[in-house]
């Protein structure tokens, strides 16, 4: 079966079998900044935004995006590489595979709160995007001073 | 940093301060893959399969011991677009070991890529490829096998000379002498004395005991393991995988396939981490099987539930300390003697059951004696295999246990017990000499040491008071502070060896060509930073092409703490190499000797400022103008190690423990360390931390779990949590100056050493905090709770 939905501003129609998971799909349709880490909801590396708030694409039916509006890091390249600039300034950003859904997640949160968020409510916002290289500490060094920045611009 | 406390003598070492001077080394510039990846620009291998490729997915034992009877994949090769089912019958029967190591592999060859018996749950059984995901998951589940089941050895304490023997079939062996004895379940073994450790303890007015079990852990990389395969314009096999160690893969493929080397390409894109998960073969024998019995390209990505049963894991060890010590504190003689779980195959059995001696016993140099023994045995299992922290983390976890047990034996603050046995610069210890990584090991004088900083740093950013490292906050609820040190190295010397080409391209660039496998640690950017500082150019001018066997030069691959100083070391001699190549060429053009070039800024002068020109005009010269003298400059080198500069680190941490729930949460994590000059000190401080985490989460709740039938309970990211976010306090690291001679630009290595004090210092600081020494790992709240309760009626 086929379903339509708008990726990245884009309106698509792509092909999903029963049952599939968001994720596959957008995978198979070349999408591969959606990564897959576990297969149980756990890792937050497979997220992306369906109407604009973060859902974790392994556990959402691909058939539930039918007419929704999807956005990977993709679509939000120029702020993606602003705060990719701030991460990489701290060398937070190992592997790289959790990176795409955590710096994705990270957009939605700025997005969220008015105000900067403090330590505490970034790392519980956070806290679905595991990462096993870093130890979170530079990530957390480099959200603030993001946040802090676009704050001031 | 200075304390007054510690009449340190400041660095005499010149080139310390020389490092002040650096331009691009010790800077902390960005990834050259950051910005991509945050991206998610495809770079993985899965994001990079071929449109056409097969899928490929395995049948695995439901059993944890059984023999294979029959395998009839009628039904599956039935459904329409499955495009071949292969078992243990379609391979040559060859013994090999999926460990990526050196050649002669320190692992015995007890494993084949199929075979006719499974020793755990999981254990490959057949290969099924279709054109789909989801058709070759169907076919899997129509591959019908029989077994005969056989009853497993489960218990690692109960394996050794168990009347069940694990590998009964002939024509495994070993390489050399390890110890293999499979027909006693033992994968290897080892026994070394200096002195006489019997006589000493006896001789010793002060004697501690204790004995640690430390549980197997999974890497949780997140990146599955993932390869796909396909054969190239001149028909040969290219495999393009997540792999640690391109060459060694190569190596064993050849090896299990009985193919020529030749006829085999490896190429490692970006990995999504490693940590020594990907120090093996897992995938790459089931895509090539595929791809050569059909012709075409296959894939296969694990799922995560794969990854956990049936990749590898830490080894379970247990590992029992006895310390002889005078009254005054001064150490005299240890005894570590340990017994580590292998899992169903010997992969890395012996190497990393040597470091928990090797790179732990050193610390304390001054005793009389130390003894170190022990056998590693097979159980069914999964497969331990290599772990950041390889051996190591137990020893250390054991070891650092026992010092603080003397420590309150004798009534003394632990930091000043360690301060006046550790090890320091100038020093060296005999265990260097004879305990290796499988083989004998290499003397070695230790040139760079901070341990005296690092502690002294450390005490100051956790505020360590000996009087007072416990307080109760709430009731029942305590604060604690507890400590450990540590040591690791920097590659296997004498056998780790990394190659470096670099070459001058038109418009003044260089290409960087490297073996050394990037696997998320940044090694491609700090590479660049050590070619970029000794050509005099900057980080944009350095283009690096990384791990194919193919297009790269040779290189061991990425373990063993090895990236910076064996790779980094064959970088900087290829950048010295070719500097003097390009003055060599440019002097000859000027018609002057090549000592009176003067090379700054991009620009060649000569001595007399009378010609000039820059790098940039230089390279169109050499290659287009310059008739028949034009030429390619460039220049391979490659480094092997004559020792292994361990870098070092104090760690002290504050926890909190609630008595009523059991409950132990990490509040502050201090690490200082002594990395040599870290060539790229963001990096190096992040990997730190990211090995500190993991360390956290094998002291505190990380575990492999498994049924009583050897089913692994544990199997997926939620019965198996890695700490997230939300689940530590503070972590704080230091890096303090240190400058290691022997090293590029005097860097050692960061990649292991951040995972191996968590384990010790937590279970130090809940002895601090409750009396109790817990021992068997991982400290969960029943765990803590039930130990606090058994301490209770023993006392009462
Ligand atoms: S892949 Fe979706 S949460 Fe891990
Ligand atoms: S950088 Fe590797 S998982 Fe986050």
């Amino acid at each position: 079966m086929n379903i339509t939905l708008r990726i990245n501003g884009k309106q698509e129609s792509i092909e999903c079998l029963p049952g599939e998971m968001l994720t596959e799909v957008l995978r198979r349709a070349g999408h591969f900044e959606v990564k897959k880490g576990c297969d149980t909801g756990n890792c937050g590396a497979c997220t992306v935004l369906v109407d604009g708030k973060p859902v974790l694409s392994c556990s959402y039916l691909a058939v539930r995006a039918e007419g929704k509006e999807i956005t990977t890091i993709q679509g939000l390249a120029d702020e993606a590489k602003k705060f990719a600039a701030f991460l990489t300034a701290e060398g937070a950003d190992q592997c790289g595979f959790c990176a795409p859904g955590f710096a994705l997640t990270v957009l939605a949160m700025k997005e969220e709160f008015s105000s900067i968020p403090d330590e505490a409510q970034i790392r519980h916002y956070l806290a679905g995007n595991l990462c096993r290289c870093s130890g979170y500490e530079g990530q957390i060094r480099a959200i603030k001073k993001y946040l802090e920045a676009q704050h001031a611009e | 940093m200075q304390n007054n406390d510690y009449p340190i003598p400041l660095p005499n070492d010149a080139k310390l301060e020389a490092t002040k001077q650096f331009n691009v080394v010790a800077h902390d510039l960005p990834k050259v893959d950051g910005e991509g990846l945050v991206l998610g620009r495809p770079a993985y291998t899965d994001d990079l399969v071929p449109p056409n490729a097969l899928y490929v997915k395995l049948v695995r034992s439901p059993h944890a011991f059984a023999r294979i009877l029959s395998i009839d994949p009628t039904d599956a090769l039935a459904l329409p677009g499955v495009a071949c089912v292969l078992t243990w019958k379609d391979i040559p029967r060859i013994p090999i070991t999926r460990a990526g190591q050196g050649n002669p592999e320190p692992s015995p060859h007890d494993r084949f890529i199929l075979d006719e018996y499974v020793r755990y749950v999981g254990d490959e059984v057949a290969v099924v490829a279709a054109e789909t995901e989801a058709l070759a998951e169907k076919a899997a589940g129509l591959v019908k096998v029989e077994y005969q089941k056989l009853k497993p050895v489960l218990d690692f304490e109960h394996a050794l000379d168990n009347p069940i023997v694990i590998h009964p079939e002939p024509g495994i062996h070993e390489m050399f002498p390890i110890g293999f004895e499979p027909k006693r379940n033992i994968a290897a073994a080892y026994h070394m004395e200096i002195g006489d450790v019997e006589q000493e303890l006896a001789a010793s007015p002060v004697k501690v005991e204790t004995t640690v079990h430390t549980q197997a852990q999974q890497h949780v990389a997140l990146e599955p393991h993932t390869a796909f395969s396909y054969i190239d314009l001149q028909g040969r096999l290219v495999i393009v995988t997540s792999t640690q160690n391109p060459w060694h893969t190569r190596r064993l493929l050849g090896l299990a396939f009985q193919m020529p080397l030749r006829q085999i390409r490896i190429v490692k894109p970006r990995i999504g981490g490693g940590f020594g998960g990907k120090q093996h073969i897992h995938v790459e024998p089931y895509v090539a099987m595929v791809t050569m019995k059909t012709g075409r390209p296959a894939s296969l990505a694990l799922t995560r539930r794969e990854v956990f049963e049936a990749t590898f894991t830490r080894h379970e060890m247990r590992v029992k300390v006895r310390l002889g010590a005078n009254p005054d504190g001064k150490l005299r003689a240890i005894d570590m003697q340990v017994l580590s779980n292998t899992g169903a195959y010997g992969e890395h059995a012996l190497t990393t059951f040597m470091v928990a001696g090797s790179k732990t016993l050193p610390l304390y140099n001054k005793v009389s004696a130390v003894r170190f023994g022990g056998h590693v045995v097979y159980t069914n299992k999964v497969s331990a295999g290599a772990f950041r922290g390889y051996g190591a983390i137990q020893g250390l976890t054991g070891l650092e246990a026992a010092m603080d047990e003397l420590a309150h034996k004798l009534s003394i603050d632990p930091v000043e017990l360690r301060r006046k046995n550790m090890l320091h610069e100038g020093e060296t210890s005999e265990v260097f000499r004879i305990m290796g990584e499988g083989t004998e090991g290499v003397a070695m004088n230790i040139e760079s040491c901070k341990l005296e900083e690092c502690i002294a740093r450390g005490k100051e950013l956790i505020g360590w008071d000996f009087t007072q490292l416990v307080h109760e906050v709430a009731p029942g609820v305590l604060r604690a502070k507890g400590m450990a040190i540590a040591m690791q190295g920097s590659g296997i010397p004498l056998i780790d060896m990394g190659s470096a080409r670099i070459e001058l391209q038109d418009g003044g660039f260089f290409k960087l060509h490297v073996g050394a496998t990037d696997l998320g640690t940044g090694s491609d950017t700090i590479l660049a930073q050590i070619a970029a500082e000794e050509l005099g150019v900057d980080m944009e001018d350095i283009v690096v092409h990384s791990s194919d066997t193919d297009h790269t030069p040779f290189d061991v691959g990425a373990y063993a703490s090895s990236t910076t100083y064996v790779s980094g070391s064959a970088v900087l001699k290829a950048a010295r190499s070719l500097k003097t190549k390009l003055i060599e060429a440019v002097a000859e053009k000027f018609g002057v000797a090549p000592k009176d070039i003067v090379y700054t800024q991009k620009t060649f002068m000569t001595a007399d400022g009378t010609k000039s020109l820059s790098l940039n005009d230089f390279s169109y010269d050499t290659l287009y103008h310059d008739g028949e003298k034009m030429k390619t400059i460039e220049a391979t080198e490659s480094f092997s190690g004559s020792k292994s500069p361990p870098p070092y680190l104090a760690a002290f941490v504050e926890i909190e423990i609630d008595t009523e729930t059991g409950k132990v949460n990490v509040v502050h994590y201090v690490a200082v360390v002594d990395v040599g000059t870290p060539i790229n000190p963001n990096l190096a401080k992040v990997q730190i931390e990211g090995g500190l985490l993991q360390g956290i989460g094998l002291a505190l709740y990380e575990d492999v779990r498994y049924s009583e039938a050897g089913h692994m309970l544990s199997h997926n990211m939620m019965t198996y949590p890695i700490p997230s976010r939300e689940d530590v306090g503070r972590i704080t690291v230091e890096l303090v100056d240190s400058y290691e001679p022997s090293g590029p630009f005097g860097a050692k290595s960061a990649g292991e050493i951040g995972i191996d004090t968590p384990p010790a210092a937590i279970a130090n600081a809940i002895r601090n905090a409750t009396g109790v020494r817990l021992t068997e790992y991982p400290f969960t709240p029943e765990r803590v709770l039930a130990a606090l309760k058994a301490a209770k009626t023993q006392h009462t």
